[in-house]
């Protein structure tokens, strides 16, 4: 059951009196083991994303989508001759953006060129591997679901989800909301009290992750299964057809991997031995805000 | 001058070769990962979960079908697009006049069943989406009967468990694809709960006429709640088994025994 040492917020034992360094308990066990097996998790499930796109690198919306239906295609990623020179290139739309090197052209690890939609050292396996990079998406898309349920489950029932993670009243004011972003920007992160509980652009990407982008991956991605089509039918009739859970599968992804960026670069910038400390020991340093 | 110029190329090629190998060092630990038996059981027990928690919400649900307006304008043909083999030449010259299903194995009622017996059996026709393994969706309507009424009808021994389906095409040794890769014939297979599902018809015609060759002439499988490697083109038999044991590497299709999944409802 959940004990106060369990949450985020503040134990009763009060500082010590001299402004020391402390350690307090930050993160649940549950927390920290279900938050290293979704990164886990998420590592595999995005590199054999990858590799599952590179054989089909284009995106569709509408009932159907295939190589044929162009006027349907609104994202593709390949590679083409221009000029008698081979160029990789992203199209979005009426929008073609030359990426040679990275997306649609890159280099294969013999160091020839590599015509493939994402390079090599994206993907899981490295090289073309529908099959292998299959089954283990969907181990891990079974690691993130149950995982994830655990978690929430956790979550809801000790409070954790109320306490720490929704903003309470008076936080999503712009002004607020503002005040954290200059905040970021400048590099000044919470000291003292201020560091036990999570702000408000935290509280937004955390809950952003959590409640919305995963249900959003873990949704879209089952509306690509023809069995599941037919056994929730409904999947399907949210997203409109196939091809949009697809695509929104792909923006979802991204979004997680953008998030991945950022999470990994603040931590680094708010003190990684600290942060990464709290993560696996729940021990977190406070440093006591100067008179 | 040239010496430090030399110096600081060397000390920049020297760090790109150390990026290099650290990267190919990961990429091949990776790699290994993706190689591994031991690992690779572990891995392929999710496809029995998929397989039961699918079957747990849906053992009888249907596959959504679609109206006239919603055909893909041009359905992509893929795998073979024609087989090449002589006794299947033969066969199309004659219109498949010659062709017959040979229903077999398990059954206590053998059949060879000609084009105009199989259309004189109650028909289903069925607007349905095909689901790519490589990620793109087409939609199509087909007509054939349900391969659970053939099945009744040659009537099953106790121990049958699966369906085989034998198809006429070498896909991997097609010339396109530069010839002899595989020696072994296309062939899928079934459970039994999928092969009397009531949308699992042996279709002998696409969108109103009758199969091209491309989309699997003269009769093709659809399993509608399956992806498009299971649904087999150029259908010569139906072996009803117990063990998969006896076809290609024993994986139970061709694409399963090049390591796709079986159970292919995802």
């Amino acid at each position: 059951m959940a004990t106060a040492a369990d949450t985020i917020e503040a134990p009763p034992a009060p500082p010590p009196p001299a402004a020391q360094p402390y350690l307090f308990h930050r993160h649940a066990l549950l927390v920290r083991v279900t938050h290293w097996t979704n990164a886990l998790a998420i590592f595999f499930l995005l590199m054999t994303g990858l590799n599952i796109f590179n054989a089909h690198p284009s995106l569709y919306w509408g009932p159907y989508g295939a190589s044929a239906d162009a006027a349907h295609r609104w994202l593709e990623i390949g590679s083409k001759n221009v000029g008698g020179e081979a160029r990789g290139f992203v199209r979005v739309g009426d929008v073609t953006v030359t990426t040679t090197g990275v997306l649609g052209l890159s280099t294969a690890p013999n160091g020839g060129p590599n015509p493939i939609a994402y390079p090599s050292w994206a993907t899981f396996p490295s090289y073309r591997d529908l099959a292998t990079a299959r089954n283990f998406h969907f181990f891990f898309a079974w690691v993130l679901i149950l995982n994830g349920l655990a978690y929430l489950g956790y979550s809801l029932v000790s409070g954790h989800l109320r306490r720490d993670l929704l903003p309470k009243p008076g936080e999503l004011s712009p002004a607020n909301i503002a005040h954290d972003i200059v905040k970021h920007a400048k590099l000044q992160f919470p000291k003292g009290e201020e560091a036990k509980r999570y702000h408000v652009l935290q509280k937004l990407a955390y809950g952003g992750v959590i409640l919305v982008l995963i249900p959003l991956v873990i949704l879209t991605g089952l509306g690509m299964s023809p069995a599941n089509n037919a056994a929730w039918p409904w999947i399907l009739d949210v997203f409109g057809s196939r091809p949009n859970a697809r695509s929104l599968h792909w923006v979802a992804a991204n979004l997680i991997g953008l998030f991945i960026i950022v999470h990994l670069l603040m931590v680094v910038l708010a003190g990684p031995i600290n942060e990464i400390r709290s993560m696996i020991t729940g021990k977190f340093r406070i440093d006591p805000e100067k008179a | 001058m040239m010496t430090g110029l030399s110096n600081r190329l060397s000390r920049r090629r020297l760090f790109s070769l150390g990026g290099i190998a650290a990267g190919g060092g990961l990429l091949s630990a990776c790699d290994g990962l993706a190689r591994s038996d031991s690992l690779g059981g572990i891995i392929k027990s999710a496809e029995a979960a998929t397989m039961r928690w699918q079957r747990a919400i849906g053992r009888d649900a249907l596959a959504p079908e679609y109206t006239l307006a919603d055909l893909s304008p041009d359905f992509k043909v893929n795998g073979t697009h024609e087989p090449v083999e002589a006794e299947y030449q033969g066969m199309k010259r004659g219109g498949f006049a010659d062709w017959r299903l040979e229903v077999g194995g398990l059954v206590t009622n053998p059949m060879r069943l000609a084009l105009p017996q199989l259309k004189a059996l109650p028909q289903r026709t069925q607007i349905t989406k095909h689901d790519c393994v490589e990620g793109w969706t087409a939609i199509g309507q087909w007509t054939g009967p349900q391969l659970g009424l053939i099945l009744k009808a040659a009537g099953l021994k106790p121990n049958a468990r699966y369906v085989v389906f034998r198809c006429a095409d070498n896909y991997g040794g097609e010339a396109s694809k530069g010839g002899a890769q595989s020696t072994s014939l296309y062939y899928e297979s079934l459970d039994l709960i999928d092969a009397f599902h009531p949308q699992t018809i042996l279709a002998h015609s696409m969108n109103g006429a009758p199969l091209s060759v491309g989309h699997g002439a003269p009769l093709r499988l659809r399993v509608e709640r399956q992806l498009g490697y299971k649904q087999a083109k150029y259908v010569m038999g139906l072996d009803v088994v117990e063990s998969l044991a006896g076809y290609g590497q024993g994986n139970g299709g061709y694409w399963e025994d090049r390591g796709y999944e079986w159970y292919a409802g995802i």
